[in-house]
């Protein structure tokens, strides 16, 4: 195992490499001169200053030169300055927007795969139902959903037509005017709170797939679920850090409802669609046979016969599809004006503010790469088969 | 005898009857067991309601495609009036209204300023006086049957000529991918070893990459064409996931012994895989430029719903107009602006897919019913 998680690590790394050198290669050699013209801001400046523009941001060097100061930069941490924030280094911008982009996506993505895992499951044990091809439909139809014009329609819903919720923006500025914390420091902290409940849950949900007996499963399961919702209770009402902040969380958390809701109702149809397919294929086996042969409850054959194979194929997708979360994800800011990494993508590639614009594109295949590597290491946890291949 | 797709019955006792006696040339026997491997896998599309409605809205898409050809030609629609990108609406509907001393209501305040800018209405009016406000985005009525836009432009016009970019669009990226997808997956299952190594470590990287943000990039700092966006969409998918899971199929494919026939009798590598593999793995890479054709409309319809692609008329286009002119969120008012083109997105795409679903029974046999 151990093994396997290193050698995952290497070929991530130099993955990582690789897409960092092209997307520098295309982003900054490509459009050419632009840079040293975007950063004057005026193409009929002199070219002495011009010279001495082109000299400060060392565009007068030749380019492998460039490429290289940019590689070793990159990994002290230094991405550069922003043409059009001047003289916000990226690293700065970019970590004042992560936190908020990846508490963003962790609540989608816990929500929309569990959701749909269990539906998936329910929808295929009932096969043959009236409502199968309106679930089948209604599934593909919410998987390609065009993104902008649900969420449009959600938000006028809730936001226009019932006033329930926020419109879009991640935070009440009126409310925050004395606020003693700064956003980002009550979104990291948040961020830790919801992925400790998570982790909760989820090693919860790996210590039931191995126990033997169905009642300490289901115990353990949806113990882990009353644990993170006890955590996440009990951190905010009854710690004194927690209480300070609750209101500001709350705030971020009422606004942050509406894109979550979209993003999941995105992706759930996609996992329902293929944890039915793939507890189909799994129905169709013959130890799923032997298990009814041998009169075993339902929901036993259900549970840990048929859904804990099924869920191998589903875990696959998910290794496929974060590229795809992230996509969602940075198409949900724009339409939310939520000031994630998307948001700041989009708007510095509108306005060619080219630093920015590789920080925030690298970031976006690092969140991609280190989801890749999670998942596959979870992967690797799940499917005995491939520890032993790797091994062997 | 060829063999052929995976699909053709072997054991048929049809096919040597073609190949006894006079022998025909190989298109003709080729031609013969596609046309009979398309009848039977008809019959088992057929009996897939999903596949089946997804077919009948492409064909209604496709019908919208063609039809303002026919309106322009029939002289039904005048090009200075219904053009998507250049038409106007010269006399449009009017709403009477007096002059206050102050609006209230904030869609008429909108219009009022609107109009006063364009000189619709003479900024010479005083309070009390009545004047007809021509209404821009017009609700539909017997001439524009969705109605108009803020440039007063038609709306079924340009859902029309949107469904054509999407055609166009998602047909091209489709054949990139299939032919750069069974390509790579076919050579790289064939030769194997370094080949097939490097080839697949490349298709990793691709996976990875979140495709909309990488087109935002892209789009955002060159000029980016539609076909631009085909090829890139194309290549990408043909390059990642799509030659990944046609190369699993190519060497479940290579191992069958009529390969090893083909490489007795003395056929070279690229005979054989482009003769042999290719045709083979052909069903199940249809299978994927329908799930391409998805993808590419709804990066399409993004991008330009961000108003980064350099296109005339789109879908996403016409969403954009609505965001930047502010009546995106109007729903109830004015949703000929913003629905048409929304669910049309929605409906297209979600049709390949159920489409690409149908399809999948005939693929994978796993999944029909009992």
């Amino acid at each position: 195992m151990l093994r396997y998680v290193t050698r995952r690590l290497i070929q991530m790394v130099l993955l990582f490499l690789v897409f960092l050198t092209v997307t520098w290669f295309l982003l900054y050699i490509l459009p050419g001169d632009s840079v040293a013209l975007k950063y004057a801001g005026n193409p009929n400046i002199p070219p002495e200053a011009r010279e001495v523009a082109m000299e400060r941001l060392g565009l007068d060097k030749p380019v492998l030169i460039q490429f290289r100061d940019y590689m070793f930069n990159f990994f002290q941490g230094d991405l550069g300055v922003s043409f059009n924030q001047y003289p916000r280094p990226v690293t700065e911008i970019i970590m004042e927007r992560l936190p908020r982009t990846l508490v963003l996506f962790l609540a989608a993505l816990i929500t929309y795969y569990w959701a749909g895992f269990l539906a998936g499951k329910y929808l295929a044990w009932r096969r043959g139902n009236r409502g199968e091809m309106l679930i089948t439909v209604s599934g593909v139809g919410l998987y390609s959903m065009f993104l902008p014009f649900f969420a449009l329609m959600l938000i006028w819903l809730f936001s226009v037509q019932l006033d329930l919720l926020p419109l879009s923006k991640f935070l009440d500025p009126e409310q925050w005017r004395d606020a003693p914390f700064g956003a980002n420091q009550v979104f990291m902290r948040l961020f830790w709170v919801t992925l400790a409940a998570a982790v909760a849950m989820f090693a919860a949900g790996f210590a039931a797939l191995r126990t033997r007996s169905r009642r300490l499963e289901r115990t353990l399961r949806w113990g882990g679920v009353v644990l993170a919702a006890v955590w996440i209770i009990f951190y905010w009402f009854g710690t004194p850090s927690g209480q300070d902040m609750r209101v500001y969380a709350g705030d971020i958390g009422f606004h942050m409802i509406l894109p979550v809701l979209v993003l999941t109702l995105i992706n759930f149809g996609g996992v329902m669609l293929l944890t039915r397919s793939s507890m189909l294929e799994t129905l169709r086996e013959d130890f799923i046979l032997t298990a009814r042969a041998k009169g075993l409850p339902e929901g036993v054959i259900r549970d840990r016969h048929a859904a804990r194979t099924a869920l191998l194929p589903v875990a696959t997708s998910l290794v496929l599809a974060v590229a795809t979360v992230i996509d969602g994800g940075v198409i949900t800011e724009a339409v939310f004006s939520w000031p994630g990494m998307g948001e700041i993508l989009i708007s510095s590639v509108l306005s060619e503010d080219i630093p920015l614009a590789v920080g925030a594109f690298s970031f976006i295949g690092i969140m991609a790469l280190v989801g890749h590597f999670v998942v596959d290491v979870l992967y690797g946890v799940l499917d005995p088969r491939i520890r032993v291949t790797e091994h062997g | 005898m060829t063999n052929d797709s995976a699909e053709t019955r072997v054991e048929d006792p049809h096919v040597p009857e073609v190949l006894g006696g006079e022998v025909d040339s190989w298109w003709k026997i080729r031609l013969t067991l596609m046309r009979r491997s398309f009848r039977e896998n008809w019959k088992i599309f057929r009996r897939n309601k999903v596949g089946v409605l997804g077919l009948v809205i492409i064909a209604f898409w496709a019908i919208m495609a063609v039809m303002p050809t026919v309106f322009f030609a029939t002289g039904f629609w005048n090009p200075a009036v219904y053009d998507p990108v250049t038409g106007l609406e010269l006399d449009p509907p009017t709403r009477t209204m007096t002059m206050v001393e102050r609006i209230t209501d904030p869609n008429t305040e909108i219009d009022r300023r609107a109009a006063l800018l364009d000189g619709r209405i003479p900024d010479t009016l005083q309070i009390g006086d009545t004047f007809d406000l021509p209404l821009q985005p017009a609700p539909p009525d017997v001439r524009h049957w969705l109605g108009t836009d803020p440039l007063g432009r038609d709306i079924l016009s340009q859902l029309m000529h949107g469904a054509r970019a999407s055609f166009f669009l998602g047909i091209l990226a489709a054949v990139v991918t299939v032919v750069i997808g069974t390509t790579i997956g076919s050579v790289a299952a064939y030769f194997g070893g370094i080949v097939d190594a490097s080839l697949m470590r490349l298709a990793d990287l691709l996976i990875m990459i979140p495709g909309v943000a990488l087109l935002i990039v892209i789009g955002g700092l060159f000029t980016f064409q539609l076909w631009h966006l085909a090829v890139v969409i194309g290549v990408l998918s043909g390059f990642g996931g799509t030659a990944i899971v046609l190369k699993s199929q190519a060497l479940a494919v290579k191992i069958k012994p009529f390969i090893d026939a083909a490489r007795v009798a003395g056929g070279s590598p690229s005979h054989i895989i482009f003769y042999h593999l290719i045709p083979n793995v052909m069903p199940l890479s249809v299978l994927y430029m329908m799930f391409t054709v998805t993808g590419a409309i709804q990066s399409e319809a993004v991008l330009s719903f961000l108003g980064i692609l350099n296109t005339d008329t789109s879908w996403g286009l016409m969403m954009n107009l609505a965001r930047t002119q502010g009546y995106l969120l109007q729903v109830t008012d004015f949703w000929w602006l913003t629905i048409p083109p929304g669910l049309a997105v929605t409906l297209l795409s979600a049709a390949f897919f159920l489409v690409g679903r149908g399809m999948d029974e005939i693929v994978n046999p796993r999944l029909r019913r009992r």
